[in-house]
């Protein structure tokens, strides 16, 4: 697809400046961040270690307070990490959000208002300064991804909030990140609505080919969705386990009664038990 | 159809208040003509019924009720009085005479558009300084609440006095008076407007890594939207007050203002209510245009009506 030939036109510098392994496009080494509050330091994160390769799933679960949004927040630049390092493409975090290198996804879709979607899902192009041919084109085919063709000319309140969160997706897809960063995406929608975006998810990781970091409080999701389960723990925020799917790529939504499912959805919540257990 | 039953009932309610009203203000001056007609008035000299309650005075005098509302100089006219005294001086009179409302209003109005031109180009300047720095934020707005503490009454004739002195007189002093009350309302609510966005908003373009300019254009005006008309609205009525009050220390010969001071020179208290209610209509008039454009501009940027 050409969304691939312009990334390596658009970030040359990350390729070039690129130093771990060839696939790896996070890595995250001893990582803490303390912030400092009223009531004494709070440990966010601390000591979190992590790798992850080009076109992983990667989800991040945990109770609230574990630090996993923390964690997507410091690959987004978002955050700023005390200590550790982080690098993102080979770079720091924030040369590779001025590069923009990911797209991020919050719990909430977020469209403007006053923007009819395709205007909204133009907004990261109009202010990366692609020229309007190539946003319409753009606008088009990330519509098509999320299967939303058709409904560019409506405005976000006559959308539905699964069709408005598809559309928060649509606009992250729009410019050539090969990061997709989502935070709890899905978390404010009915099971229904949820399981059909899961399957529409996995279809459009496997036909961009995009890594992608996903935040979420569900098992069955993170297990449906993942290639690599990060299970993590409170007080202070850190990595309990990692799990490694052995799910095969293609994953039909039946595949959720399947023993190997089970099994690791069973592993998933040990971990996260146990994760409870020791504070 | 129920809400109009409803605000036609509030509508009568004030009239006959009015009307009421108008028998115990204007009875003293009613008997004292009548007396000097050669009625038969209890009391019978002006000395005795001036210790006397008006109520008391309507009460022994019931006769002349009905000439409370058709004086010539009543201390409070009757609403017909003040609605054919509009009509004269509107319908009835050429725009270009001295004695027609409309030209006044139309003198009143121009200061009037013009400071708030001002008022609200610098309202928004202020505004936009207010929110992206930090140290106009500590600056200037405590400047900008304590120059609403003044009352303006005080402070017009120095405006004046000062531009005067340097020569600037016309309908500059008025609108700057027009603009002086106007900025505040639309500074405060731009400040809001401006930071209206949530901090997921702000995130979102951060990751975008957008220049502060493309989030004040892409986010931040547009979300003021909302907050800017309503200060707008505020800020045009304000503004029409500034010009009106503009008018008052200079003995200016033209503007609402000057048909105020007029009437209450020669005592024509007709003439001061007619211009009170023609301000009031102006402004009104001012405030719903403004809220057509809002609803027009909203409307582009598919609020839900």
């Amino acid at each position: 697809m050409n969304m691939e030939t312009t990334t390596q036109a658009i970030r040359p510098e990350a390729a070039a400046s690129s130093t771990g392994p060839a696939d790896c496009v996070i890595e995250a080494k001893h990582l803490d961040l303390t912030f400092e509050t009223n009531d004494g330091p709070v440990h966010a994160l601390k000591d979190v270690s992590l790798e992850i390769n080009k076109g992983d799933f990667v989800s991040f679960i945990g109770p609230s307070g574990c630090g996993k949004t923390t964690f997507l927040r410091c690959i987004a630049a978002l955050e700023t990490p005390t200590g550790g390092s982080l690098s993102v493409n080979g770079m720091t975090p924030d040369e590779a959000r001025r590069n923009r290198a990911y797209g991020y996804v919050f719990q909430a879709a977020g469209l403007y208002p006053w923007r009819t979607i395709a205007k909204n899902i133009k907004l990261p192009l109009e202010i990366m300064g692609y020229s309007k041919a190539e946003q319409e084109k753009r606008v088009q085919q990330v519509l098509e991804l999320v299967e939303l063709s058709g409904f560019g000319g409506k405005f976000p309140w006559q959308l539905s909030g699964g069709m408005q969160q598809r559309a928060s997706i649509a606009r992250a897809l729009a410019f050539d990140a090969d990061i997709l960063l989502m935070d709890e995406p899905f978390g404010a929608l009915d099971e229904i609505v949820r399981d059909h975006l899961n399957e529409q998810l996995l279809k459009l990781w496997a036909r961009t080919n995009k890594t992608i970091g996903f935040v979420t409080h569900s098992i069955p999701e993170a297990v449906y969705l993942s290639t690599k389960i990060v299970v993590m723990s409170p007080r202070p925020g850190r990595i309990h386990d990692v799990i490694d799917s052995t799910l095969p790529k293609e994953r039909p939504l039946d595949i959720r009664d399947s023993p190997e499912f089970i099994e690791i959805a069973h592993r998933v919540r040990e971990g996260l038990r146990a994760g409870h257990a020791d504070d | 159809m129920k809400s109009l039953v409803a605000v036609l009932s509030v509508l009568a309610a004030i009239i006959a208040f009015w009307y009421a009203a108008c028998v115990p203000m204007n009875i003293k001056g009613v008997l004292d003509a009548a007396e000097r007609a050669g009625a038969e008035v209890t009391p019978a000299t002006p000395k005795a019924r001036r210790d006397m309650s008006e109520v008391g005075l309507v009460a022994t005098n019931t006769f002349a009720i009905g000439d409370t509302w058709v004086q010539e100089r009543p201390r409070l006219p009757a609403p017909h009085q003040v609605a054919v005294e509009l009509w004269k001086t509107t319908v009835e009179k050429k725009i270009t005479s001295k004695r027609s409302l409309i030209y006044h209003a139309q003198v009143t109005l121009s200061a009037t558009l013009l400071g708030f031109a001002i008022g609200t180009g610098l309202g928004i300047l202020l505004a936009v300084g207010i929110v992206h720095s930090r140290v106009m934020d500590m600056s200037v707005m405590p400047w900008a609440i304590v120059s609403q503490t003044i009352p303006i009454i005080a402070l017009a004739p120095m405006i004046i006095v000062v531009l005067y002195s340097i020569g600037v007189q016309g309908i500059i002093p008025k609108a700057v008076i027009s603009a002086y009350l106007s900025f505040f309302p639309v500074v405060v609510g731009m400040v809001k407007g401006l930071r209206a966005p949530d901090s997921m908003q702000l995130d979102l373009l951060k990751t975008y890594s957008a220049s502060t300019s493309q989030g004040f254009w892409k986010l931040r005006l547009p979300s003021s939207m909302p907050y800017l008309f309503a200060s707008l609205k505020i800020g045009i009525a304000a503004s029409l007050v500034g010009a009106i009050v503009g008018e008052l220390p200079t003995g200016a010969v033209a503007g609402l203002g000057a048909r105020l001071l007029a009437g209450s020179y020669y005592g024509q208290t007709v003439q001061i209510w007619s211009a009170l209610f023609a301000a009031a209509i102006l402004a009104a008039a001012l405030v719903a245009l403004l809220g057509l454009i809002e609803k027009l501009v909203l409307n582009r940027m598919g609020v839900r009506a």
